[in-house]
């Protein structure tokens, strides 16, 4: 929207393989938040190609986005992002609201995603009556509820305190642990480390790339 | 349109954002509330000016015979001039263009009884177009009609305040009243809005007048109405042109002003309607400066709605809320709280016109009134242009990136 551009990413090429827990690091600046937003679709990339299951990711206009957001992605914020006057089932559902799946059943599978974050007592609860940490489990379930191929999380646990911190990568890693793609945005070494894989930016160039030795966060928690 | 999941979800949203809602609402529903107020006060002011100006039609003209003032064609002068019935019927066959009821008054004044009430009333013997002529509205029964005539009935129309005095709470339809020494049987009960002294008439037939007053031929007064379709200039020749003929037709001198009196309400009429139609652009006025007001309101609450509501839409939008989705959320909320509420304000609006009825008579206000066309179509003019107040800035968040929504924190 600014009316100066920027380049932040100045060639990126990595894949990703099906099942991987990554680790995007870097300092402020270093172009993180932009390539999750490029692989989340919400921004685009000036030229080069990003390939998503076979499906090459080009020429989007709002609407293909929007639609292939709701099939192959799900987003975990800094923020949480929840819609504050939704219920906690509400919030989870709203994805499946989108791809038209009828009520009762999207109600089922929302409380079928909040039981395997723990929350289902706190289905009818709104998010201002939720901690930090369950805020968070229930934008994981939210994001998880749409059966994405992949999961973004930009920041996950930048909002909450350490041990907070560590239960809900001690939930991304067992989601992971089920075979799902996850992509974490982090500037803080203990959460890079829960990863399989750490891939550091730095002025918006990869400089290191390797794949490590995962730490469990339920040994912390 | 109809999609139940969809309305589902704009009801819990509504529910669940009360005081968005109530804004919304409350400017829309006040809009249309003090339009309809505004107008309906107007249109009482005009009430009360058509009261004082326009009582009996506009579109009439009275010829009354005279005494001439000047000798002609052998005739003496101080010569006392009649109308009789082939008069009425010359005016139908030469003047059948500018004729729409022609009746006769004769006018007198009797003592009226009813059992024990009695009091003295002015009669008018007229034929059925003179209820044309006075605007005469029939509360019960009927006029009189051509049978009347034709067979000179003893049949009479009462006032509503001669009902009032002789039958108290009674019905008079179908009952004999004495009319001077004859008895008439009341078929219909009239008011008029001309005032007391115009519901203590009587009118009878005039054939019947006639017959009593020694079968003659005399009908006093002759009452034309014209087409309106004539004009205001149309109105005036056709009076020159009526004045000559009868001028001639009685003998009378062309330059005696006596002989024959004719009056015509048009040339006061003209004053009356400018200002009428100066009242009416004045209504008209309060009544668009309103509307225009409700507009910027409702455009301001909407912007307001919108930007409230930007990082929702973000995290709608991530969430794979296509544009087309969220314009159309925005769009089905707004028009259905604009809708809803603004006909709230509509009924109210009328609910308090119809309870100010006759109370601010006072200040020149009588029966403040709006006709559902003009209220209809001024809600839903408020609700399209909230619609399109909404739909500007939906559009414009609806293409905002998602990442841009959610980082306005």
């Amino acid at each position: 929207m600014g009316s100066s551009s920027l380049h932040v990413l100045k060639g990126i090429n990595f894949n990703i393989q099906e099942g991987e827990l990554v680790a995007i690091m870097g300092s402020s600046g270093s172009g993180k938040s932009t390539l999750l937003n490029i692989l989340g679709m919400l921004d685009v990339a000036d030229e080069g190609e990003y390939i998503l299951d076979d499906i090459p990711i080009k020429n989007l206009n709002e609407t293909k986005a929007a639609n292939y957001r709701n099939k192959f992605l799900g987003f975990v914020f800094q923020s949480f992002n929840l819609i504050n006057y939704k219920s906690a089932l509400e919030n989870v559902s709203l994805p499946l609201y989108y791809q038209k799946i009828p009520r009762k059943e999207r109600q089922a599978i929302a409380l079928h995603y909040l039981e395997s974050v723990g929350l289902k007592d706190w289905a009818t609860h709104l998010p201002s009556e939720l901690s930090g940490g369950q805020k968070q489990r229930v934008a994981i379930a939210r994001a998880m509820a749409s059966r994405p191929k992949v999961l973004l999380a930009d920041e996950p646990t930048g909002a909450l305190d350490t041990k907070t911190s560590y239960e809900v990568m001690d939930l991304i890693q067992k989601i992971n642990q089920e075979g799902k793609t996850i992509l974490v945005v982090t500037h803080e070494l203990d959460i890079a480390k829960m990863c399989k894989r750490i891939v550091q930016l730095k002025d918006g160039v990869i400089i290191k790339d390797e794949n490590i030795n995962q730490v469990l966060a339920s040994e912390h928690v | 349109m109809f999609n139940k999941d969809r309305w589902i979800e704009i009801f819990e949203t509504i529910g669940k954002n009360k005081l968005r809602t109530f804004l919304s609402g409350f400017t829309v529903a006040l809009g249309i509330f003090i339009f309809i107020i505004l107008f309906g006060l107007g249109n009482g002011l005009k009430n009360t000016f058509q009261e004082f100006f326009l009582d009996d039609a506009s579109n009439v003209i009275y010829l009354q015979p005279g005494k001439t003032s000047m000798p002609y064609k052998g005739f003496k002068s101080n010569r006392e001039i009649e109308f009789k019935n082939e008069d009425m019927e010359d005016i139908k066959e030469n003047f059948p263009m500018f004729t729409e009821y022609v009746t006769p008054r004769i006018t007198r004044s009797a003592l009226v009884r009813y059992k024990n009430e009695n009091n003295s009333y002015t009669t008018r013997a007229v034929a059925p177009g003179h209820q044309f002529v006075e605007k005469t509205i029939l509360m019960k029964g009927r006029y009189i009609n051509q049978i009347d005539l034709d067979k000179k009935t003893k049949n009479a129309v009462i006032g509503r305040l001669v009902a009032k005095d002789l039958f108290k709470s009674e019905d008079p339809i179908g009952k004999y009243i004495n009319l001077g020494e004859t008895a008439f049987k009341v078929i219909g009960v009239f008011q008029d809005d001309g005032g007391d002294n115009e519901e203590r008439f009587i009118f009878i037939p005039y054939t019947t007048r006639q017959l009593i007053e020694k079968n003659n031929d005399k009908i006093g007064q002759i009452i034309i109405t014209f087409p309106k379709e004539i004009g205001h200039v149309g109105a005036i020749a056709f009076e020159k042109t009526l004045k000559k003929y009868f001028k001639n037709k009685k003998s009378i001198d062309p330059e005696d002003p006596n002989g024959i009196f004719i009056r015509n309400p048009t040339d006061n009429l003209r004053d009356t309607q400018s200002f009428a139609i100066g009242l009416q652009i004045i209504v008209s006025f309060v009544g668009l400066g309103t509307l225009i007001a409700g507009i910027i309101g409702i455009s301001n609450i909407m912007v307001f709605v919108v930007k409230e509501r930007t990082k929702e839409l973000g995290i709608r939008k991530a969430l794979g809320a296509t544009p087309k989705s969220v314009i159309q959320m925005i769009l089905q909320e707004s028009v259905f709280i604009t809708t809803i509420s603004g006909y709230i304000g509509l009924f109210l609006g009328i609910i308090v016109l119809e309870n100010i009825g006759l109370k601010l008579e006072e200040y020149f206000i009588k029966n403040p009134y709006i006709d559902l066309g003009t209220s209809i179509a001024a809600t839903i003019i408020l609700i399209l242009f909230g619609a399109i107040a909404g739909y500007i800035p939906a559009k414009r968040a609806s293409s905002i990136k998602p990442i841009v929504a959610l980082r306005d924190e």
